[in-house]
């Protein structure tokens, strides 16, 4: 496999659409799949499939050891210490909202203090409000630059005796900067405040390694970094994951069930309640293969000098203005156009093939702060080359014609 | 689908240019609507006088040139009408995106009825049909919701 010619390993690109090669610049939503994940759903429910866990015939032993045999391929991918702090979760969004649930019904009482940021996607927000409305608790945002990014210093102003946990983005989905988690995890230790890691947007596209960045929770959606959909993941420091109460109940879960009391399984499955989804943990195994066989970091140096290259175009364009300017950006590029809203330019660029995300890209505080309603944005995968950037620059000429600018 | 059906002159201008836009004097009726997928927002004016006339309609929004287009055209073509007309041309309206039926009524004119029907373009693009629909929904609403 070469990065080269990886377009071929997605059957996704095989088709037209509006009778064009698809440019698709969607991957921050969710990224395509490639075909050995794809093969592996149908192949898994062909020849192994069963509920895992629960009966001893042959093929629930299969299901199950092919089950477990993905968290052990998660826990190698992250560099976890135990397998027993990878949980899976039905997305990044779950992940978030069982550690919101779970640590803050524990740890957090009325006054302490949630810190935050001005980047974050509502799945790393709304979680924390249920959790003030619920324990009384005061969220904090530490502000953006006018570059969009959030520093450290930031963070070090808003963190006091009361802060009981930093929930913070890895790449922001909008002005794509790499937030300084390793610096942030290193002040927060010292001051013994555990981090939550959004890392929806840094998995896809960075080398991350759990005892290098040294977070207590860091949350994934697998089908942002060419899984099944359906799936995240979170990892989480075994010393919580033994101490939070569970998330949700039901079977799998349990200890031992009576009709005055209820025990609990322990790590991971205490975290897992009913029928997980099966096929999709166990075909994650092939988007971690595909993602080794090609090498984050080559991942990583192909995504950042296609963007580059797109940005220099879309700087050329003098009707264009690109959100934000962080010193690292992750493989997202927003943009506003002069006298086109987001949702016109979608709509044109579609018609020559190119797949963009028009909207507040579920970060509507961010949105606010910039003072803009929507944004167009164009994010990267592997597949995407210099030619798409070329075809994004075109299409982006092709709005202001018919708008006549 | 072309895309020059969509964006056809008329609703370009429309957008560029949308009329009635702000609060009208004395309304006494009037609704708000957003959509939260993409942030358009729209909020409806209307004054009903005692004869049930839309005597003045006006509204304030952000959004996409189809969104402005389509609440700049609903006020151009119904300031001034009867109220029972203007729920009748609503709906018929909201048909003609729905069913891809055509605007016939003849109490409009001609050039009210092109206008109008410019927006019928947005029919091949579902996803941007609730961009058109969202003002003329508001305006049921804002007819029901005395200030
Ligand atoms: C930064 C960030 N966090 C969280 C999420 C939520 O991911 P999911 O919807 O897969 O749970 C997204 C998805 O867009 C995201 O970009």
């Amino acid at each position: 496999m070469n990065i080269k010619n990886i377009k071929s390993e997605f059957p996704i690109f095989e088709q037209k659409v509006n009778g064009k090669p698809l440019v698709y610049l969607d991957s921050a939503n969710s990224s395509q799949k490639p075909r050995a994940v794809i093969n592996r759903i149908s192949n898994f429910y062909e020849t192994e499939f069963s509920n895992v866990g629960r009966s001893v015939h042959s093929l629930a032993v299969k299901a199950t050891n092919r089950f477990e045999e993905s968290r052990d391929k998660v826990k190698n991918y992250l560099n976890a210490k135990h397998r027993e702090e990878i949980i899976f979760t039905k997305g990044a969004t779950e992940s978030i909202n069982l550690v919101a649930s779970s640590f803050g019904e524990k740890f957090i009482k009325e006054g302490d203090e949630i810190l935050t940021t001005e980047l974050e996607h509502h799945s790393n927000y709304v979680p924390w409000h249920f959790l003030r409305q619920k324990k009384g608790a005061k969220i904090k945002f530490a502000p953006v630059n006018d570059k969009g990014e959030v520093g450290i210093d930031e963070i070090k102003n808003l963190i006091n005796s009361k802060t009981k946990i930093i929930a913070i983005t890895h790449i922001s989905n909008v002005t794509g900067a790499i937030v300084p988690i390793k610096k942030i995890v290193d002040l927060a230790n010292e001051k013994n405040i555990p981090v939550l890691v959004d890392g929806t947007q840094g998995a896809p596209h960075l080398e991350i390694d759990m005892q290098e960045l040294g977070c207590d929770f860091y949350a994934i959606s697998c089908h942002k970094m060419y899984g099944p959909n359906g799936l995240g993941i979170l990892y989480a420091k075994k010393k919580w994951l033994d101490e939070l109460p569970p998330y949700q109940g039901g079977g799998g879960m349990i200890s031992e069930v009576l009709k005055e009391n209820v025990t609990f399984a322990d790590t991971p499955t205490k975290f897992e309640a009913g029928t997980m989804q099966t096929a999709e943990v166990v075909a994650f195994s092939e988007a971690i293969k595909f993602i080794e066989e090609l090498g984050i970091k080559n991942i990583h140096n192909h995504e950042n000098e296609i963007m580059e290259y797109g940005i220099e175009q879309l700087k050329k364009n003098n009707s264009v203005k690109i959100i934000g300017d962080p010193k690292e950006r992750g493989s997202v590029i927003c943009f506003t156009m002069k006298g086109i809203h987001p949702h016109d330019i979608a709509t044109i660029l579609d018609e020559d093939g190119v797949a963009i995300r028009a909207g507040h890209h579920c970060c509507q505080i961010l949105h606010d702060k910039l003072g803009i309603p929507a944004t167009a944005r164009a994010s990267l995968g592997v597949y995407n080359s210099r030619d798409d950037m070329d075809k994004l620059s075109d299409a982006i000429n092709n709005c202001k014609k018919i708008f006549k600018i | 689908m072309e895309l020059k059906e969509l964006y056809q002159e008329i609703i370009l201008d429309h957008a560029k240019n949308p009329r009635n836009k702000g609060k009208c004097n004395g309304y006494n009726h009037d609704a708000k609507a957003h959509n939260p997928l993409c942030g358009d927002k729209v909020h409806i004016y209307a004054k009903l006088d005692v004869n049930k006339n839309l005597s003045d309609l006006s509204f304030e929004g952000e959004g996409c040139a189809i969104s402005l287009a389509s609440a700049s055209i609903l006020t151009d073509t119904l300031k001034g009408k009867d109220l029972q007309f203007s729920k009748k041309v609503t709906d018929d309206f909201l048909k003609m995106l729905k069913n891809k039926s055509k605007i016939t009524l003849n109490s409009l004119s001609e050039d009210q009825i092109t206008t109008i029907s410019s927006l019928s373009g947005v029919q091949e693009f579902p996803m941007r049909i609730k961009c058109a629909t969202m003002a003329w929904h508001t305006l049921l609403a804002a007819i029901e919701k005395k200030k």
